[in-house]
């Protein structure tokens, strides 16, 4: 198990959990994340900057430390 | 009869609404540029209507004050149609939306838009049997051509008659039965009833919506009971009850999508992403960032100087015909030169900088670029204490500062409402940018307004970091912002939305220009100009600027684009350069460039921060201008470039 900013550009993981309150939950749920969803990781921003990811058939940009707190596991 | 417009943000709710009205409401390929609601009245058959334009909701959960301002909407009980609009690419995530929307139980219509968009993914949807199973027609449009949309409100009409409201599928049986639990306490305690229906307030109740929980704090003792029945939820289902619920959700919604949708082919190797590979590429992407600006400033740089020239110098022959037709002195002269030149500032100073800068503005926002732009921005918005996101009002403030003012209610907390609001009116807008196009680019240098430019976003940056420390954002996370695909700018809309904000000014801005002119001059010819510059002589002369200015940066306050054609008539000439230096002529622009923001633009801030948010910007930004406009004066006194 690992956290989505850890998963390789072109690599899929599946949710486990999300960490942190309501309103991340939330958000993160009108985006189409919520644990048992699949992500793949497109690419990541200079500088440590956001990440891009596509979950749903919609592409969403997320900061690295909501990335961060973001439990996934890893799909070959 | 009211009709709304509902669904998630992009979806072409505006482009739909647009296509009834004329064109009203401005659309854009970003998510969250409808703010706040427009209608229009419009007629179907016969029938009048209101038609209602909401701002883009992922869920009806309290979110940002966009999203609440479209549930607030949908909950007065004065809507009679629901129109569901829903991307037919995205509908796994849409129908979490339409889901909480049949809990309304008002009469509704789903709206398939995008069908183009969801077929070049391979995505198939078989309609009928959605329409079966969410008890609601579905309709399939393309909204950007207008092919079904005449369907659409015809079927309005029917759902109306019938009062077709929707069945909303069960959740598992062990919440249901919850809600029901909460649904009877509901109906014994509340005393008056409300016009939200009681079921969809139970669920509201469990996933713990705070606007709804105060609501019943308010009005009944249901208030303790809530909590057992969100921990027996909790105990079930081992995660916090507002997760259960909207993971639930979540799973009714891809239980549907699966029975009626099949994906044909897998989607054709998109060329869209391979022009993403570059655009927000590490590397490349900044370039390209650059180069997009860069260009496009030179765009409107080179059609504005070229038209601006010759109108000028036809308007300085005019206004010297003037002088000889009524004799030097007169007030007859007076007049009509302050009215020649208010047509004329409009004629040759703004319209041919203000016309090709909105086009372009509205092909970045409609093919999709300005996400990407807060995608690569994010990280350096980070250094001043924003995030990615706030770079859209910034961009947007480019063209008029109170939309982007009002496009900070897409931002999540108050404080980067607030900071952002500040900071969006410092951006020049196009008013503003006329003024540096039509003085400093005109009568200097292209590169001299470039470095005004610079300038202007490296005081925006130090003023975010100044503001970001004095008022932190604790809870702040970052970014979260859904990347729409590139589309081709549907060229009707894109010009249709130019030409809307360009009659703005030509309605609006000119003729109080060409009035504001005209109160001038006959202020001028009753000397009462001189007793404003006197004044404003402390700070024209603490700048080294010809006190004939000072009466001009007053009207500057009631519309930016006044400050420069004042200037003309307070000066006298055309030809500013023969009684301007080039110095001058800087600080004089960067002054106008940042201090207090103009009438219509305190309003808005007045409404979105409050009155001591607008009092507040109204005094940073004109320490700012000051501070700044002197050291320009002081630098160009040691450093004569010219």
């Amino acid at each position: 198990m690992t956290t989505l900013d850890q998963v390789h550009e072109n690599n899929k993981a599946k949710v486990i959990d999300i960490q942190g309150g309501q309103g991340i939950r939330q958000r993160l749920g009108q985006m189409g994340i919520h644990p048992g969803d699949t992500i793949m990781m497109l690419r990541y921003g200079a500088l440590r900057g956001p990440i891009l990811i596509e979950v749903h058939g919609s592409q969403v940009a997320l900061g690295r430390r909501i990335a961060s707190r973001i439990l996934v596991e890893e799909i070959e | 009869m009211r009709i709304a417009l509902a669904g998630q943000p992009n979806c072409g709710k505006s482009t739909i609404f647009n296509s009834i009205a004329g064109y009203k409401a401005i659309t854009s390929n970003f998510p969250g540029t409808t703010v706040k609601y427009t209608e229009t009245k419009t007629h179907i058959e016969g029938y009048t209507c209101n038609c209602i334009d909401l701002p883009g909701t992922y869920s009806l959960t309290s979110g940002d004050p966009a999203e609440l301002e479209a549930r607030r909407h949908l909950l007065s009980g004065e809507v009679d149609v629901i129109i569901n609009v829903i991307d037919a690419s995205l509908l796994c995530r849409s129908l979490e939306l339409t889901l909480q929307l049949l809990e309304l139980e008002v009469p509704m219509i789903l709206c398939l838009n995008m069908m183009d968009e969801a077929q070049r993914k391979g995505i198939q949807i078989d309609a009928p049997k959605l329409s079966n199973l969410l008890g609601v027609p579905v309709i399939p449009t393309i909204a950007t051509t207008g092919k079904g949309l005449k369907e659409l409100f015809i079927d309005v009409l029917r759902v109306r008659e019938e009062k077709r409201i929707g069945k909303t599928p069960k959740f598992s049986k062990d919440i249901e039965e919850i809600v029901s639990q909460l649904d009877s306490i509901l109906n014994s305690e509340w005393p008056v009833k409300e016009k939200v229906p009681t079921r969809f307030l139970s669920i509201k109740l469990l996933e713990n919506d705070e606007f709804f929980i105060n609501e019943t704090k308010r009005n009944s003792n249901a208030t303790n009971r809530i909590r057992p029945l969100q921990e027996k939820l909790e105990q079930i289902h081992g995660s916090p009850s507002d997760e259960v619920i909207s993971s639930e959700r979540h799973a009714l919604a891809m239980n549907l999508f699966e029975k009626v949708s099949t994906v044909i082919h897998p989607p054709k190797r998109d060329i869209r992403i391979t022009i993403d590979n570059w655009v927000m590429h590490k590397f490349f992407g900044y370039l390209i960032l650059v180069g997009v600006f860069y260009g496009f400033f030179n765009f409107i740089f080179g059609i504005g100087g070229y038209i601006e020239e010759p109108l000028m110098e036809l308007f300085d022959y005019w206004i010297g015909g003037l002088e000889e037709f009524f004799g030097k002195g007169s007030l007859a002269l007076f007049l009509f030169r302050g009215v020649l030149q208010g047509i004329a500032g409009g004629i040759a100073i703004v319209l041919p900088y203000l016309v090709p800068f909105l086009i372009g503005l509205s092909i970045l926002e409609d093919v999709g670029y300005l996400p990407r732009v807060a995608f690569l921005m994010d990280v350096f918005m980070h250094k001043i204490g924003l995030h990615g996101k706030s770079i859209i009002p910034f961009i947007l403030g480019y063209g008029c500062s109170v939309p982007a003012v009002m496009a900070t209610r897409i931002l999540e907390f108050p404080q980067h409402r607030f900071i952002v609001s500040i900071l969006t009116t410092m951006i020049p807008c196009a008013a503003r940018i006329t003024i540096i196009f039509g003085l400093v680019a005109f009568f200097i240098s292209p590169n001299a307004a470039l470095m005004i430019f610079a300038l202007n976003i490296l005081v925006v940056a130090v003023s975010g970091k100044i503001l970001s420390t004095l008022y932190p954002e604790p809870g702040s996370l970052g970014l979260i912002l859904e990347i729409p695909a590139y589309q081709l700018p549907p060229l009707k809309n894109t010009l249709k939305k130019s030409w809307y904000r360009i009659r703005e000014f030509i309605v609006i801005a000119w003729p109080l220009l060409i009035i504001g002119s005209a109160l001038l001059a006959l202020m001028e010819y009753g000397k009462v100009d001189l007793y404003f510059n006197r004044f404003l002589s402390p700070l024209t002369h603490l700048l080294g600027l010809p006190v004939s200015v000072g009466a001009t940066l007053i009207f500057g306050l009631l519309r930016k684009e006044l400050s420069l054609i004042m200037l003309t008539q307070a000066l006298g000439t055309t030809q500013v350069l023969t009684v301007m230096t080039k110095s001058q002529i800087m600080v004089f622009t960067v002054f106008v460039t940042f201090y207090i923001p103009c009438l219509a633009t305190i309003a808005a801030l007045w409404k979105e921060i409050g009155k001591k948010g607008a009092l507040l910007a109204i005094l940073f930004t004109l320490s700012v201008a000051i501070i700044l406009a002197l050291i320009t004066h002081i630098f160009f006194g040691i450093f004569p470039l010219w």
